[in-house]
């Protein structure tokens, strides 16, 4: 019996990774998603209790006390969650799967220490990598948390010879390692590199901007699966490798996803600051005319009568939308306007919101049926049969001068075409730039007008002005 | 190198190759939850966690394991749970009575 457990663990692993990609492949269309994630959730619970017959693993008591707390505490985030809080939450989550592959590696590496036997070269290289990948994770991810959580300030945090300091910390690590690999297992060189992993988590996420935490979400998302699969090297466990290379593989196509729809290659993204304000001189670049700008306002009724009477409106959600909460008050306008027979759809940028995807989450929750989301490069042809466009909390993804002004540090990125729609009404606070930095052409367009307030109070007027047409 | 590392290196590549081809072309509607679903799965790492704390014997390796399989759990429970809490608010339009 006992020589035939270890390949009948081995055969589970097999069953429970071909149902990861069962489980993945479905996730990919929204008819069987749900099923696809209980997919991967069971392919999951067979890895584990096969993981539980192996013979390596007698400390059941404490073994089930440890899941049992991460189950409740699990549990317990994901009902309470706010669908506006994703972002964090899943940041958060990436952290700590980054942590425990990282714990993994220190845990494996530390039966060395003490005894007098050689790591032999291959574990040694395996445990540094996983060291590594799952600390930079962990603190990235954590910092990524932060900001998003608004705990620390959104803006790109910049010193001078940051960059420097970043190659020596890297090349201090390379020294380390070598060394390591070379000597005796030492605990205070060991310790020392661990420190480095979680400083460089720390370096790589703090000059990176608020408004590009879409993409590095996905990038740290994609580590999660990276470290997973370096502690699956660590201990010689397939099933780790195989789950931790898909996961590495989505983080990456959304990673590239994201990029794209910024127009920005991801070197960029990672060591250009952008958003600092070092484009602080674009409004007077941008454009070049220099002239008065003229600013078009419209008060709510007017701006419901324009809406009521359309016979198609395109509505182009953004985070101001999302940080407003203003998610509800829309369908309910949504549900008005339909009423009365003006056809509603909605545009989501690739970029909108703080994670991919999260405006469609989002509108979700609001209970707008996912067939009236369109993506960009549907509904780009169609604003030029659009009566009205409303913009709500969005700035820079409807900014012309992407198109147009090749001075501008936006210049090439992909937007969507509010311009050509036959009349624009951009619901705002006030004129103030996008995340860019960025003046809008937009807002002072011979066919905009300025709904000047919060997203949430603006849409509210709205709907009860319609109501009364 | 040792064969096991060669094997596990394979298994590895071909694996994200596969991921690559499995995942592309998800509509944007599904970012979102197809991000969260794989974070789930990256508390795979649960698994590495199992067995370095299995030892009967206490010492760091173990303690450190524990922490690991707490925190794993979390992203797997966490993270499968709240997937399924975004998918059911994805509704197709339903018929206006």
């Amino acid at each position: 019996m006992s020589e035939f457990l270890p390949t009948g663990i081995q055969l589970t692993y097999l069953v429970a990774s071909a149902l990861f990609f069962v489980g993945l492949k479905q996730l990919g269309s929204p008819a069987t998603a749900r099923k696809g994630n209980l997919v991967a959730a069971i392919a999951m619970l067979i890895a584990i209790v096969a993981t539980l017959l192996d013979r390596q693993v007698l400390n059941y008591e404490m073994i089930l006390v440890a899941i049992a707390i991460g189950s409740i505490i699990g549990a317990i985030a994901a009902q309470k969650v706010a669908m506006t809080a994703m972002p964090q939450m899943v940041g958060l989550f990436n952290g700590l799967g980054g942590a425990a592959s990282a714990l993994v590696a220190v845990g494996e590496f530390w039966h060395y220490f003490g005894s007098t036997a050689h790591a032999p070269l291959s574990s040694t290289i395996t445990v540094l990598l996983g060291v590594l990948i799952g600390g930079v994770t962990l603190t990235g991810s954590l910092i990524a948390f932060a900001k998003l959580q608004g705990l620390i300030s959104g803006s790109p945090i910049l010193f001078p010879a940051q960059q420097i300091v970043n190659a020596t910390l890297l090349g201090g690590f390379l020294v380390g390692s070598v060394y390591l690999a070379a000597t005796a297992p030492s605990e205070p060189i060991f310790l020392a590199l661990t420190a480095v992993s979680l400083i460089l988590g720390v370096m790589f996420v703090i000059p990176i901007g608020g408004g590009d935490m879409p993409v590095v979400i996905s990038l740290l998302n994609s580590f999660s699966g990276l470290a997973a699969s370096a502690a699956g090297f660590v201990v010689s466990n397939n099933m780790l490798i195989i789950a931790g290379a898909l996961v590495g593989a989505s983080g990456i196509i959304l990673t590239v996803i994201m990029c794209k729809g910024m127009n920005r290659s991801l070197t960029n993204v990672l060591f250009a600051g952008f958003g600092t304000g070092e484009g602080g001189g674009a409004p007077a670049a941008g454009g070049g005319s220099t002239g008065e700008k003229i600013v078009r306002q419209v008060g709510t009724e007017e701006g419901a009568m324009m809406l009521g009477y359309a016979r198609s409106v395109v509505i182009v959600p953004g985070y101001g939308m999302a940080v407003a909460q203003a998610q509800h008050a829309v369908r309910e306008l949504t549900d008005q306007l339909e009423k009365l027979g003006v056809e509603v759809k909605f545009a989501i940028h690739p970029v909108a919101g703080r994670m991919p995807g999260h405006m469609n989450v989002l509108l979700a929750e609001a209970n707008v049926p996912y067939e009236q989301l369109c993506d960009m490069d549907d509904i780009n042809p169609q604003f030029e049969q659009t009566d009205v466009a409303l913009v709500i909390g969005a700035n820079d993804v409807v900014n012309p001068a992407a198109r147009t002004n090749s001075a501008s540090p936006i210049y090439g990125m992909p937007i969507l075409e509010v311009d050509k729609a036959k009349h624009a009404i951009v619901i705002k606070r006030s004129l103030s730039t996008g995340f860019a930095g960025v003046d809008n052409d937009l807002f002072y367009h011979d066919k905009t007008m300025m709904l000047f307030g919060s997203a949430k109070d603006m849409v509210a007027q709205l709907v009860s002005e319609v109501k009364q047409l | 190198m040792d064969d096991a590392l060669i094997s596990a290196l394979f298994v590895f590549v071909l694996a994200s190759f596969a991921g690559f081809e499995v995942i592309n072309k998800v509509p944007p509607t599904l970012h979102t939850p197809l991000m969260s679903g794989a974070n789930a799965i990256s508390g795979i790492a649960v698994l590495g966690a199992l067995i370095v704390a299995g030892d009967r014997s206490w010492d760091i390796t173990v303690i450190l394991g524990l922490v690991a399989v707490v925190l794993a759990t979390i992203n797997v429970v966490g993270g499968f749970l709240v997937t399924d809490r975004m998918l059911q608010m994805f509704k197709k339009k339903e018929s206006k009575a």
